[in-house]
């Protein structure tokens, strides 16, 4: 799974018919260590209620449709969890209330 | 299979609830003599891998292949934790 920070929301009205209802969000790949953006960003269906700015993982390839809210729709990337901590040698990188 | 050190770990109250209490841990991949290259990622354990060992990592769908995972959204899992690597006959990493 790949950290990432939810930065926007993506709205697309002419779609295949399966992604009605879906709440699409625009990720952008985070460096866990400096939590600095990559400028590499994916569009990912949410699972999990993610809110701009928050930081979260997604799933890639086929499990993107092994929840219950992307099951059987055309999904490459589901976000699947809102991350509360990042620790990397015993030390916090990121810590969700304290931003 | 991708190799990686076990830097940390990221944890998550409101996640996919399929996986409940499993544990994320943040990989850096590795080369085979266990030099990091910045290059994280996150990936489930379902071995009690520790901090700073050198681990194998399948990633995409062959995640979801052990009975934890089956049916799980997971697309990287650490399957095994490195002992030794040797590489024409000469040790390039020991536990």
């Amino acid at each position: 799974m790949i950290l990432a920070k939810v930065i926007g929301t993506v709205v697309s009205s002419q779609k295949d018919q399966k992604m009605e209802g879906i709440k699409l969000l625009l990720l952008e790949k985070i460096d866990p260590v400096t939590m600095k953006g990559k400028a590499d960003y994916v569009v990912s269906m949410d699972s999990v209620g993610a809110g701009v700015g928050e930081i979260v993982f997604y799933v890639s390839g086929s499990s993107a449709r092994y929840t219950n809210t992307t099951e059987g729709k055309p999904t490459d990337s589901t976000i699947i969890a809102i991350v509360d901590f990042i620790e990397k040698d015993d030390a916090y990188t990121y810590q969700k209330d304290k931003q | 299979m991708t190799l990686g050190i076990v830097v940390g770990t990221v944890v998550s109250s409101s996640k996919d609830e399929q996986i409940q209490g499993a544990r994320y841990l943040l990989i850096d991949k590795c080369n085979q003599q266990g030099e990091k290259k910045g290059d994280y990622l996150v990936a489930l354990d379902i071995v009690g891998v520790g901090p700073n060992e050198m681990v194998m990592i399948s990633e995409g769908s062959t995640a979801r292949e052990t009975m934890v995972t089956k049916n799980k959204p997971i697309d990287a899992l650490v399957v095994g934790i490195i002992d030794i690597i040797d590489e024409n006959d000469i040790i390039v990493y020991k536990k």
